[in-house]
């Protein structure tokens, strides 16, 4: 029978045990799940699940809370690293990270994450950039590309109208308290390996004290997009990543 | 160090000693006039090498609040503290906080407004602070100080209060008790709660997940509304509770009063003046004094009212607390009102004179 491989003895793969058994409200293709589920391997990994304090943002990952089995805080839209900061200062052993899009970190929270990063609190930032609002139905982002179609640059982004999309990681690469700045994808098994690994090595860094870390998901919303989830990777590929170009920004961990 | 011992300090300072002796675990902050000596006695006091209090100068008002909510969310007693166009930017979380039920503190040190109106005392915040301030049906527990004695006692008592509650609590104080001196006996020492301590009293707190509970989420979100309307009515039975159980106030001279003056804060103290030289004309005049501004004393100032032949609102703004007076007494005595504004603080002869002209003409 085909259904004697399925023993425990031949498990190579399953759902984090930090993943709660809810549907999640995310859009088919969306690369929200991918990353939940990296933070939460990570954090069972380095067997944080009892030490472990996250920050939502306002968004689309504004229900984070209900998708993985931790303490929570949700923040005002822009906020989270501020809130983290209260958290982390008077909690210093536990493993505090903020969770937060595009509009939320460089528009509204450009402040907060500035001085956060800069200030060098031991604070994890995961940045999902997909260039565009989801949540409140695909408006124009900090991050959108030059040209980019949104349903508030209806023509394309312009300079004259629009200003230009910010390089929020490049920014917090040159801040002196920040350890670790990365950028990375989850749109191939690759990618989501390389990941997967800077979040482990961003939240290790935190631990030891080492400083700020940002790491950025240059990510797809094939719904604000209007694309099918496969067509959004490859105009990812193709248009982001020329933009945003994947890879570290700056390490100091030794 | 004795218990009694007699020290003479500004309101401001009352509020940083205060704060480490009282066991408060983060001040987040960002300086403003006048209340910034809060924060510099802070840091020139380094509680982290004591108490372990943690002091945090953040990058402006809208960070230290929710600086305050991420501390106070995890269960520590955390505060900021500002004056008037500051605590205008920290209306966002103070709103988040009450809808989240997240007991942190917040000091007001008023000033002249609106805009960035003056640096000089003003009592012109009182409707921002008694109304919630922010969006939404929520409440503030609104403490008003009149002297350096009652900014050092006020501290603990906030805290308390917000943690019994799980609701935000501000010490509304203004330029003239911040900036002021007076002898005042600061609190004795009183350790931070230990880890162990925090769990057992705060169970409801974001710490980490323990095995033998489901994850505490600090939020203010819930699309579906019929959920957020039980919520809301669950909040509204608390803020009932808190009318019902937490008012303050003080009372003087009232039982042989015709008239009874009705103020707080420092113009509660000018108005102690102008109650004397009213008394050595032959004016019998009371003061009433709310001490809590909500959950304001509608019930005992009615009480006090009864039989007086008027009521002089004193107040260092446009007339805002004279709303509540009026509300309270419903039309069964005059009530007038008498204050400036703009930063300008009223002499006691002025507060003889209306109350002359205004009720007994």
């Amino acid at each position: 029978m085909e259904n004697d491989i399925i023993s425990p003895e031949n498990l190579v793969y399953q759902k984090p045990t930090l993943m709660n058994d809810v549907p999640m409200h995310y859009c088919p293709g969306c690369s929200h799940g991918v990353v939940h589920k990296l933070v939460a391997e990570v954090i069972e990994e380095m067997g944080m699940e009892d030490k472990t304090v996250g920050v939502c943002p306002v968004g689309c990952a504004v229900f984070a809370y209900r998708y993985l089995d931790i303490d929570w805080q949700e923040a005002a839209h822009g906020r989270a690293p501020a809130v983290a900061t209260g958290i982390k200062r008077l909690w210093p052993d536990r493993l505090v990270f903020t969770y937060q899009g595009d509009g939320d970190l460089a528009c509204i929270g450009a402040c907060e994450t500035i001085h956060a990063l800069n200030r060098g609190e031991n604070i994890v930032i995961i940045f999902i950039n997909n260039a565009i609002y989801g949540m409140t139905g695909g408006q124009m982002a900090p991050t959108t590309l030059m040209g980019q179609k949104t349903s508030t640059c209806p023509y394309g982004r312009v300079p004259e109208l629009h200003g230009y999309p910010l390089k929020m990681t490049e920014i917090a690469a040159t801040l002196e308290g920040t350890c670790y700045v990365t950028r990375q994808s989850v749109e191939t098994v690759a990618a989501i390996r390389g990941a997967k690994k800077a979040i482990r090595k961003a939240f290790e860094a935190s631990m030891e004290g080492k400083g700020s870390s940002l790491v950025e998901i240059v990510s797809t919303c094939n719904s604000g997009w209007k694309m099918s989830p496969k067509k959004a990777n490859d105009w990812m590929q193709e248009n982001m990543f020329k933009f945003y170009p994947k890879g570290d920004l700056k390490d100091t961990i030794k | 160090m004795a218990k009694t011992e007699v020290t003479l300090m500004k309101g401001n300072d009352a509020i940083a000693n205060a704060a480490i002796r009282c066991g408060v675990d983060g001040f987040f902050g960002y300086p403003i006039t006048p209340q910034s000596e809060i924060i510099e006695t802070l840091s020139l006091l380094k509680p982290w090498e004591t108490s372990g209090m943690v002091v945090v100068q953040a990058e402006s008002e809208v960070a230290s609040i929710n600086m305050v909510y991420g501390a106070a969310g995890a269960g520590k007693r955390a505060f900021t503290s500002s004056s008037s166009p500051g605590v205008a930017l920290m209306q966002e979380g103070i709103s988040y906080m009450a809808g989240a039920e997240i007991p942190g503190v917040v000091v007001n040190v008023q000033r002249g407004g609106p805009g960035l109106g003056t640096i000089q005392p003003s009592q012109s915040d009182y409707y921002q602070a008694t109304r919630g301030g922010g969006n939404g049906d929520y409440n503030v527990i609104v403490l008003a100080p009149a002297s350096v004695q009652e900014m050092a006692d006020f501290v603990d008592l906030a805290f308390d209060l917000a943690f019994k509650y799980r609701n935000p609590a501000m010490i509304l104080s203004d330029g003239v008790i911040g900036q002021m001196m007076e002898k005042v006996v600061l609190p004795p020492f009183k350790a931070r709660l230990t880890e162990d301590e925090i769990k057992s009293k705060y169970p409801w707190a974001t710490f980490g997940r323990t095995k033998d509970r489901e994850p505490n989420i600090m939020t203010s979100l819930e699309l579906k509304p019929e959920v957020m309307e039980e919520r809301n009515i669950k909040l509204q039975k608390k803020y009932q509770t808190i009318k019902d159980t937490e008012v303050r106030y003080e009372t003087q001279k009232c039982d042989d009063a015709d008239y009874v003056i009705v103020s707080f804060g420092s113009a509660a103290r000018i108005s102690e003046k102008a109650i004397e030289m009213a008394r050595e004309a032959g004016i019998k005049v009371g003061l009433f004094r709310p001490i809590t501004l909500w959950p304001f004393p509608t019930k005992q100032i009615c009480d006090i009212a009864k039989g007086k032949k008027g009521i002089l609102v004193v107040e260092i703004n446009a007339g805002q607390m004279v709303d509540d007076v009026r509300l309270s007494i419903n039309g069964a005595v005059p009530v007038e009102y008498f204050g400036r504004l703009g930063g300008i603080v009223p002499e006691p002869d002025e507060i003889v004179e209306a109350l002359k002209s205004k009720l007994i003409k």
